[in-house]
């Protein structure tokens, strides 16, 4: 049975074709998985009973042939997602206990092609972090361990760090996430597997739980370049709820992502070479540069000015607008509240109580940065800096067709390695930060493991809308690379 | 041409402004698609996007833009094709996301202008500084248990437009007089029903006093003053307390104040010190407001004739008095009836019936038009009937009573009592004979120079014929026979 959970979306959906196995035996494969690695804390609600009454509905469908694009693939969903009727927290202590009466618009459309919900996955609170440790339901573990036997627990990377754990570890078939700053490419490197984060816009943000509305965007965890264009493809769309969601067409993907990157132009930018970066992060992209040459890609070398200042200009935007949307968590209409003497004390006490650390830090932070008097020299200059990158961008697009980087400046780390210090922890997100400034799409594909036999990602970057080229170069990058490295508690468990 | 108040250390000028709020006529809300019916039963007009529960985002309904720009030209203002929602960061119990989605640096509609007209027959023009689009809050209800606060979201989200005067205005005469113009154009448009009881319009008075020629004084702001009688006491009120407390040397701070109808005062709600920063950014789940020439020019098309326009009309090529004009124009369905009443009639006949007639009556019953049991073009009707002299002035006044009563045509009650007015001489002539032989002395008396006693005879002829008698016919006939 352990196979089963071993395959590729495109490989299950032939198996359920040509009825070698059923949605309910795919399904149940995974759910005996999930309850075997409880022990990562890779879900905070497990829905197996909805997960096998869907699966069963997705059985009756194919067999009278009206089957989705994702009929019975069982899938995880970051707990960021609205569920309707299923309770979902944004691994928050203020939201511990919601059950929205609602379904995100991605989670519909995911549903709509036929996908099975194995359960909600944990992240960073609010999705505000690095590492999975902020969840208010414990950190996730990383089934990746370093090589020689180390026992050290190491971070899934985060936000997503449940979804994309529960991903490497063979719980499920594939996993949405949301990327507000690298929040699902990061992860995605730390874990061995593919993320990509669309084009904002691409995907609505309806029902999805906010962090920062200007740069959130959904996207999804595959286990090949394949699979990750096929969600796609079913999660995204115009969705008139968000008026930031864009109408345009869905292109086919799957279909597309496989064409020849002979004669596309990709761009190698100088900055992403950052001082102390491990040499095997350098040599990785070394070989992938080598690998879409010998794919018949031209490299080019760009540049990118403004790079440096991606960072402190999120960490302004982000709060800011943060700050803002977690106001409506005030314990009057629904999750927790901390009753108070009065309704200023209650607010308090509800907050002080719902909100972890990072959280409270991000809120006092973007309070701050909006307030009178320092709106202009953090804000307002932030909003230019941000424009500044976005014109970095188009310029370095007029030059090539993608951009090759690092994921992260590091391979997964230990759990708690970072937590003193929010800079450092901040600093994972230097590569990805800047694609969600100027909302483009952006990948993260495994390319290698590091000399501690950890898995490391390769960074795609592409044009607005052009998900397509990011998709192309990512299977180019897949092949070349061929990575098929696995964590050991994942080959041990299929031995 | 300033009102000024006279204080223990000489006279004092007024300057007021007013922030109106008005909530647009529209089905459903600026941001959701919740109906705004009014006096709905707590908590039912709402989506989940008005109750921000996570992950809801707002889009902007079209209508209430419209309505907006409507309103923009209406008031001759600048409409501006780019505006930016923005995000007022508040925290209250009914204000569910934390942030009221407003505009601030960059509204839909700028500069424009009203003219309001005073007592004194003069016109003043009082400066509209801007307009902008806003969601209401919730409503916070204190006083249904004794413990707790309740909170109804009907309105919460409902789409407002605030409209921010000059601080043009010197008397509480011109704060009264530009708000009832303002409400006026509003209904006229269609924009707001204007409705001051049911919180549809609500006012915000800025006040500050100073010596003439001197600089502005410090303002406060008055919330709550939600009719025109509250506008007129809460500045007579707050000029009062301004000026009593500088002259007793005691500065005025800046503060926001709120007006206790009950108590006809105005107190400290919070100071500046207390002010709320508000945090305003443009809010990232709305992209600009871009609004194309076309919609603009579209509206403009279908703006309807407003008051002032209307009046002169009225005056001018229907040849009304300025008073009758006046009272016509002040609410739009008035107008409407009255055009409707007068259309192919006799203008001044149809102003007079339905000003000291319909009004009359309404007003003593204590109903509005809408109410009203005879309808435009049943009064039309009855004066139809006195026009082609089938009935007199008089039995008409019996028959609209009978219709306000009832509300049957004029004709047919005509018909059912026989309350045609008789033209028919002959019989006209019986009736003053026998009047005549009646009264010989009173024949005598007048035929000896007692003219007066002509109205007598008219009298009894009316009263022999029951009123239906044409009163022309009968002086003619009177006065001949009297005469022989």
């Amino acid at each position: 049975m352990s196979a089963l959970t071993h395959l590729t979306v495109t490989e299950a959906i032939k198996g359920l074709e040509n009825k070698e196995f059923s949605a309910v035996e795919l399904t149940q494969t995974h759910i005996k998985a999930i309850e075997n690695h409880r022990h990562l804390n890779a879900f905070i609600t497990e829905t197996p009973e909805l997960a096998l009454k869907q699966a069963a509905e997705s059985d009756k469908r194919r067999a009278a042939g009206t089957a989705g694009a994702l009929d019975g693939i069982p899938m995880a969903i970051k707990d960021l997602f609205c569920t309707k009727n299923v309770r979902t927290t944004a691994a928050s202590h203020i939201l511990e206990n919601f059950v929205p009466a609602y379904e995100s618009t991605v989670t519909r459309n995911l549903f709509n092609q036929g996908a099975v919900m194995l359960g909600k996955t944990s992240l960073d609170e609010f999705a505000m972090g690095s590492s999975n440790t902020t969840s208010y339901f414990g950190n996730v573990i990383n089934p990746w361990k370093k090589s020689g036997g180390s026992n050290v627990d190491l971070t899934p990377g985060g936000s997503s760090g449940g979804s994309a754990a529960a991903l490497a570890a063979r719980l499920c078939m594939g996993s949405t996430g949301t990327d507000t700053g690298g929040s699902i490419r990061q992860p995605a490197g730390f874990c061995g597997i593919t993320g990509i984060k669309p084009t904002y816009g691409r995907c609505s943000r309806w029902g999805i739980v906010a962090f920062a509305s200007s740069l959130d965007q959904a996207g999804v965890f595959g286990r090949s370049v394949e699979d990750t264009a096929l969600m796609l493809k079913s999660m995204a769309g115009y969705d008139p709820k968000d008026s930031t969601s864009a109408d345009l067409e869905v292109p086919d993907w799957p279909s597309l992502s496989k064409q020849s990157v002979k004669g596309l132009k990709i761009g190698i930018p100088k900055e992403y070479r950052m001082d102390g970066m491990p040499e095997e992060i350098e040599k990785l992209w070394q070989k992938g540069i080598t690998g879409l040459k010998d794919s018949g890609a031209e490299i080019i070398d760009v540049s990118l000015p403004h790079t440096k200042y991606a960072l402190p200009t999120y960490y302004i935007i982000a709060p800011a607008e943060a700050s803002s949307n977690l106001a409506r968590y005030d314990g009057v209409r629904y999750g927790l509240r901390v009753e108070g003497k009065d309704l200023n004390d209650t607010y308090e006490n509800t907050r002080a109580a719902g909100f972890g650390d990072e959280v409270k830090r991000r809120i006092m932070i973007g309070t701050y940065v909006l307030s009178a008097g320092y709106y202009d020299a953090y804000y307002i200059k932030a909003q230019k800096v941000r424009r500044l990158i976005l014109q970095d961008f188009e310029n370095v697009f007029t030059q090539c067709d993608a951009l090759l980087t690092p994921t992260a400046p590091s391979a997964a780390f230990a759990i708690g390695e970072n937590e003193d210090d929010p800079i450092k922890m901040y600093l994972n997100d230097v590569f990805t930060v800047p694609a969600n400034l100027a909302g483009l799409p952006g990948i993260s594909v495994p390319a290698g493991l590091d000399a501690n036999g950890l898995p490391l990602g390769l960074q795609i970057i592409g044009k607005a809308w052009d998900e397509e080229t990011v998709f192309r170069v990512a299977y180019a990058i897949e092949q070349a690379a061929n990575f098929t490295s696995l964590p050991e508690m994942v080959t041990r468990s299929a031995a | 041409m300033a009102q000024l108040l006279q204080g223990e250390t000489g006279q004092w000028e007024l300057v007021i402004g007013l922030e109106v709020h008005a909530q647009i006529t529209a089905q459903s809300k600026l941001f959701s698609g919740a109906p705004t019916t009014f006096g709905a039963a707590p908590n039912t007009q709402v989506s989940f996007v008005d109750a921000a529960m996570p992950g809801m985002l707002p889009v902007l309904n079209e209508k209430c833009v419209e309505q907006a720009v409507r309103t923009g030209l209406g008031l001759n203002a600048v409409i501006h094709k780019v505006s930016v929602f923005e995000r007022k960061n508040y925290f209250y119990a009914d204000l569910p996301q934390g942030y009221q989605i407003s505009q601030f640096l960059h509204p839909i509609v700028g500069k424009g202008e009203i003219e309001v007209d005073l007592s004194d027959g003069s016109v003043k023009k009082i400066g509209v500084t801007r307009l902008h689009l806003e969601q209401d809050a919730g409503k916070s209800l204190h006083d249904q248990h004794p413990t707790k606060s309740f909170v109804d979201l009907n309105r919460s989200g409902c789409a407002l437009m605030e409209i921010v005067s000059e601080p043009d205005m010197r008397s509480a005469e011109e704060a009264t007089a530009y708000l009832s113009k303002l409400r006026m154009i509003l209904q006229y448009l269609g924009t707001c029903n204007g409705n001051m009881d049911e919180g549809s319009m609500r006012a915000d008075v800025n006040i500050s006093v100073r010596k003439p020629g001197d600089e502005l004084g410090t303002r406060c702001e008055i919330k709550n003053v939600n009719s025109l009688k509250a506008v007129q006491a809460a500045i007579e009120y707050e000029s009062r307390r301004q000026i009593e407390s500088i002259e007793s040397g005691e500065p005025i701070t800046q503060q926001t104040r709120l007006w206790d109808p009950a108590k006809m005062e105005t107190r400290p709600m919070r100071s500046k010190e207390e002010a709320h920063d508000y945090r305003y950014f443009p809010d990232p789940d709305l992209l600009p407001l871009e609004l194309d020439e076309g919609l603009i020019e579209k509206i403009r098309a279908t703006l309807p004739e407003l008051p002032d326009e209307k009046k002169h009309r009225l005056i001018e090529t229907m040849g009304l008095s300025i008073y009758d004009a006046g009272v016509l124009i002040a609410e739009r369905r008035r107008a409407d009836y009255f055009e409707i009443v007068a259309k192919n009639r006799d203008a001044k006949l149809a102003a007079n019936w339905v000003i000291n007639e319909l009004l009359g009556l309404l007003n003593k019953n204590g109903q509005t038009l809408e109410e009203s049991p005879v309808s435009a073009q049943q009064l039309g009707g009855l004066i139809d009937l006195i026009s082609d002299q089938t009935i007199s002035g008089k039995i008409a006044k019996d028959v609209f009573a009978e219709m306000f009563e009832t509300g049957k045509n004029a004709s047919d009650i005509v018909e059912e009592k026989g309350m045609k007015q008789v033209t028919d001489t002959g019989a006209i002539e019986k009736i003053i004979d026998e009047v005549i032989a009646e009264n010989p002395d009173n024949v005598t008396a007048y035929r000896s120079g007692k003219d007066k006693l002509f109205g007598f005879f008219v009298g009894q002829v009316m009263k022999k014929s029951q009123g239906k008698a044409n009163p022309a016919t009968v002086n003619e006939l009177l006065k001949s026979k009297l005469g022989q």
